[in-house]
């Protein structure tokens, strides 16, 4: 790091970036629909620069420490500060958002959904592109919080006004319960921020303060305390993941949004549940965490089972691949249940897989409601003879998505179950070895719903009322938009370093302190 | 032996009454204005007023600048950090509400200096309300800013709910104002004196006696009463919706921000070492003003009666603090940052309603159905006050949310974790109807389907600049907070002195 302008302004630039293109946007006219399109392309492209440089810069022999710090002095009387940082853990995840928003907007250029109104359209896109960049970045509770929140709003209103039929319900539904979760954790936060002797909300420093009262003169926290304050983090995050049984805002929120507010919301916003679980509750309270893990573990594995179980019985595209959120979600929190090194590898890189390839599952139906004006799946068809390309994508991903070796969905899966034979120490192997069992089964119902998918849609011949229609296949925004995430499913089934090898130390970091823990506990 | 004590003249410290002063000049002039304007000129009047509360507002200034904390009368009025702050949200908060007026009651057929000076007159009640330190000047600045009150909000005088609304406010506060005149009685008798430092004194090192717990609570219901706090906000819904809008605006901010401020003094001043009495009682209230506000503002269908019961939730979580308040600070800050917020939020609320009114001529929640389409400004300005009011970051009443938050959770122990855990799923609720006129404006086709754009008047569109700038601003920044944490009491509170 010797560039001295990045390291000062790399991350704050990249963050806020997509918010000043907001502010530009809101300066031209409506009906330019051209000029908004560019500047929100635009400024999601240098957003995408910065992190490029940040990346260049980005010294991955130290994945475990704090890299391009920024820490400025923000809400003095709580001591809360301005305080951005990347390592390890968040690089990945930012590169994804990078990667997924830009693509939207190129997505969008020709298929801006009902009522149109690109302005506000591309206006809500950059502000979400800013809260979830910050959520990935901000190391103080109190900015973590605010970015998380951030993307409510602009994601409320994307559901809202340009989704489908049940739209209205399916946006207060969505927002409701994300709220009611972060208010909670916001709680817990604050209740957090006392207990260390109130001087402090930077996570680092919490985590130090929890692990050793004793060196900053406070009292020690009370197990029953530390539990309930997780607990309260556990409702904020679990919702967003999200977890059974509070998975039931999903469904609806995906089917109901225009396509890009899926992709969205698949690739990115459900991470950042996952992602604070990794990021703010594990590390700060790690007894809790181990005393959490099997009832995490457990609704992971009804998750993996109960998502697939729907899938099988949806009779829309659309809803079955948000229920094979759930299921796919599942295998993550499996991995971060595990507290161990191979399962929170696992779990991240499930992050970025179900990222790319949810991702593009949503953006191939889109393409298909585009084309055939439904989603439903006994009306569908022969894509693979009316639209060749576009049924090999859908293929490609449906495989990707049940876990083929070789692509990325595998790297996600398959060692998150593997993890939970040999949980973390503290936790029983023989819990987590059903869960294995379970989570096992649960690939097979997934390899059993996508083909069936596959089959149903893109097998056989044309329905009747469509047999007669000429339908187009993949666009030029469409390629543009979906290469880089087709070659990325490939290029991270092959080399799945591409993500271990920034992850790994950082992590194994992190489940080296659950090692620790329960070499202390039993002397 | 009164005839033994020698009357002497008080020192008077002239800067420190400045803003009243002013404002007391002001009212003169517009009341002059008015019988001495032409019948075309009464447009001055308001700008007067106007101009009036923004100079009462530079020697508030002066006195920040200059930083020392006054005292006059033997300690019954002070001119503290706690004091300024509020001056200063009581007088621009005022000045956004003449703004708002302007049109209203010119376009009106109502009187028009009589309006201003009655409101001033409420407001220089307020500013001194914000100074009190003393049973009889709470009470006699009380009385000042109410009486207006009372008639303002009856000013629709040819329009039934009109007079509904002013009859009702006007009984239910002459009841309230004796229950607390009670209360108060109670309290010198037992302390002997009037002063609040001396009471909190006396209270908190004296013995447990029932009186004293009835003084107390007669004390908080009758501030109660004008907090809106549930079970005393009956009166709140139909004044509401039956007063002058800009007058609704300013009941439910500025004075019910008055009704705080004065509770706040008593409660942390001079009841402070005796918590036992007053916290289970303010507990209950707080958790029941929000719930149940939230729960009936969920099924109002005319916008008004629902920033009404909106207004009454949000007391909730200002009485929140002083309900488990361990520490006086937090609370105070609490308590002054959510005042100082929410007067932007809803005042800005109340703005927007007025412009949309003037094209659809009701308030009825349907009648926002596609804003967006016509008036996408002010329905995102709508978005923005109703989203901060519900809390959600980056706006600026996430804040608020956040340091009632903070003086809950400090206090620790079950009943403060209830407490938050109440206020959490409160503000769930309460987005439910603010994201339902949210979805109004934005997602349902026009109600009457009439798209001409909405003409706004330049004082809204000032009175929209100033209550969107500071919402957006302390969101952003959250200064407010810090102005909150200033805004301490000169006098130690009592729980500091006694043991």
């Amino acid at each position: 790091m010797n560039n001295e302008f990045l390291t000062d302004w790399g991350l704050t630039g990249m963050v806020f970036l997509p918010l000043a293109g907001a502010l530009v946007m809101l300066l031209i006219p409506k009906a330019n629909e051209e000029a908004h399109k560019l500047v929100a392309l635009g400024a999601s492209l240098g957003a995408a620069a910065f992190g490029v440089a940040v990346f260049a810069d980005f010294d991955y022999d130290q994945t475990s420490v704090m890299q391009f710090e920024v820490r400025k002095d923000w809400i003095d009387v709580i001591n809360s500060k301005f305080f951005l940082g990347i390592d390890g853990l968040s690089l990945p995840l930012v590169a994804l958002t990078l990667l997924i928003v830009p693509l939207c907007i190129i997505y969008s250029w020709n298929h801006l959904p009902e009522p149109r109104n690109a302005k506000a359209f591309f206006m809500l896109i950059l502000v979400l592109h800013t809260g979830m960049l910050g959520t990935f970045v901000a190391q103080d509770l109190i900015l973590f919080f605010v970015f998380f929140e951030v993307v409510l709003l602009p994601m409320y209103f994307l559901i809202g006004v340009w989704g489908g039929e049940q739209r209205q319900y399916a946006s207060l539904k969505f927002f409701l319960y994300t709220l009611f979760g972060s208010a909670l954790m916001i709680v817990s936060f604050l209740a957090l921020f006392f207990l260390t002797g109130g001087e402090t909300f930077a996570i680092p420093e919490l985590a130090a303060r929890v692990a050793d009262p004793g060196a900053f003169g406070i009292d020690p926290i009370s197990h029953t305390t530390m539990l309930i304050i997780f607990g309260g983090m556990f409702m904020g995050f679990g919702i967003k993941v999200p977890m059974f049984p509070f998975h039931t805002w999903l469904p609806d929120a995906h089917t109901q949004a225009p396509t890009v507010g899926s992709v969205i919301l698949a690739a990115v916003l459900l991470k950042l549940g996952t992602y604070g679980f990794v990021r703010v509750a594990l590390p700060i309270l790690p007894e809790a965490a181990v005393s959490w893990a099997p009832w995490i573990g457990g609704l992971a594995v009804v998750g993996i089972i109960y998502g697939a179980l729907a899938c099988l019985a949806q009779t829309d595209m659309k809803r079955l691949i948000a229920f094979s959120s759930v299921s796919h979600m599942g295998f993550t929190m499996l991995g971060i249940a595990t507290l161990t090194d191979f399962g929170l590898n696992a779990a991240v890189m499930g992050m970025v897989a179900h990222g790319l390839i949810t991702g593009m599952l949503f953006f191939a139906a889109g393409s298909v409601k585009d084309r055939y004006h439904t989603l439903e799946i006994k009306r569908l068809g022969g894509l693979l003879v009316q639209a060749p390309k576009l049924g090999w994508i859908l293929g490609f991903t449906a495989m990707a998505s049940l876990g083929l070796p070789g692509l990325a969905g595998f790297w996600g899966e398959f060692p998150a179950i593997l993890s939970a034979y040999q949980p973390a120490p503290g936790l029983s192997d023989e819990l987590f070895r059903v869960y294995m069992v379970i989570a096992a089964v649960g690939t097979v119902f997934a390899a059993g719903y996508l083909l069936w998918l596959y089959q149903r849609t893109a097998f056989g011949t044309p329905s009747a009322e469509f047999a007669d229609e000429e339908v187009p296949d993949v666009s030029i925004p469409e390629w543009i938009a979906w290469t880089p995430m087709l070659v990325l499913i490939l290029a991270i089934g092959v080399f799945p370093n591409l993500v271990f090898g920034v992850t790994d130390d950082n992590l194994s970091a992190l489940a080296g302190r659950f090692v620790d823990l329960a070499a202390t506990a039993t002397p | 032996m009164f005839a033994a004590q020698e009357f002497v003249s008080p020192t008077l410290d002239w800067h420190a009454l400045a803003p009243e002063l002013v404002l007391t000049g002001t009212l003169v002039v517009v009341l002059l204005a008015d019988l001495f304007l032409p019948e075309g000129r009464k447009g001055l009047v308001p700008s007067l007023a106007g101009l009036g509360l923004l100079g009462a507002a530079i020697p508030v200034l002066t006195l920040a600048v200059d930083g020392m904390d006054r005292e006059m009368f033997g300690g019954a009025y002070a001119v503290d950090n706690f004091a300024l702050v509020l001056k200063a949200l009581f007088l621009v908060s005022g000045y956004v509400v003449v703004l708002l007026s302007t049109n209203y009651i010119a376009e009106g057929d109502y009187a028009e200096g009589e309006y201003y000076f009655l409101l001033l007159s409420s407001i220089l009640g307020m500013t001194v309300i914000a100074s009190a330190r003393d049973l009889i000047t709470i009470f006699v600045a009380l009385e000042l800013l109410s009486i207006p009150a009372y008639l303002l909000a009856g000013w629709r005088k040819n329009d039934v709910k009109g007079n509904e609304a002013g009859a009702k406010y006007y009984l239910m506060g002459v009841f309230a104002t004796a229950v607390l005149l009670y209360g108060m009685s109670l309290l010198y008798g037992v302390t002997g004196s009037t002063k609040l430092a001396d009471i909190g004194a006396a209270l908190a090192g004296g013995e447990s006696l029932p009186v004293v717990t009835l003084a107390i609570v007669f004390c908080v219901v009758g501030f109660g009463f004008k907090v809106s706090a549930v079970p005393f906000h009956t009166w709140a819904p139909d004044t509401y919706e039956g007063a002058p809008t800009p007058i609704t605006a300013f009941l439910s901010v500025l004075s019910k921000a008055a009704g705080f401020v004065a509770l706040a003094e008593l409660v942390l001043i001079a009841f402070a070492g005796r918590g036992d009495a007053f916290q289970p009682f303010l507990w209950v209230l707080a958790a029941l003003t929000m719930t149940i506000g939230n729960m009936v503002a969920l099924r109002q269908t005319n916008v008004v009666r629902m920033l009404a019961y909106s207004g009454v939730a949000q007391a909730g979580f200002i009485l929140a603090p002083l309900a488990v308040a361990a520490d006086t600070d937090l609370s105070l800050a609490a308590i002054v940052t959510y005042l100082v917020i929410y007067a932007a939020m809803n005042l800005g609320a109340f703005a927007v309603v007025m412009a949309v009114a003037r094209k659809t001529g009701s308030g009825e929640i349907a009648s926002f159905g596609g804003l967006f389409e016509y008036a996408p400004g002010l329905a995102g300005l709508m978005a923005i006050f109703l989203f901060a009011l519900a809390g959600i970051p980056p706006l600026g009443g996430f804040w608020a949310k956040f340091v009632a938050f903070r003086a809950v959770v400090d206090a620790g122990g079950n009943w403060a974790y209830g407490l938050a855990v109440v206020m959490a799923v409160n503000s769930v609720i309460a987005l439910g109807y603010y994201a339902n006129l949210a979805r109004q404006m934005f997602m349902e086709p026009v109600a009457d389907g009439d798209t001409t754009p909405v003409r706004v008047p330049v004082s809204i569109v000032a009175a929209l600049a100033i209550t969107a700038g500071l919402t957006l601003a302390f969101g952003v920044s959250p200064w407010a907070t810090d102005l909150g944490d200033l805004a301490n009491f000169a006098v130690p509170a009592a729980a500091a002195v006694a043991p």
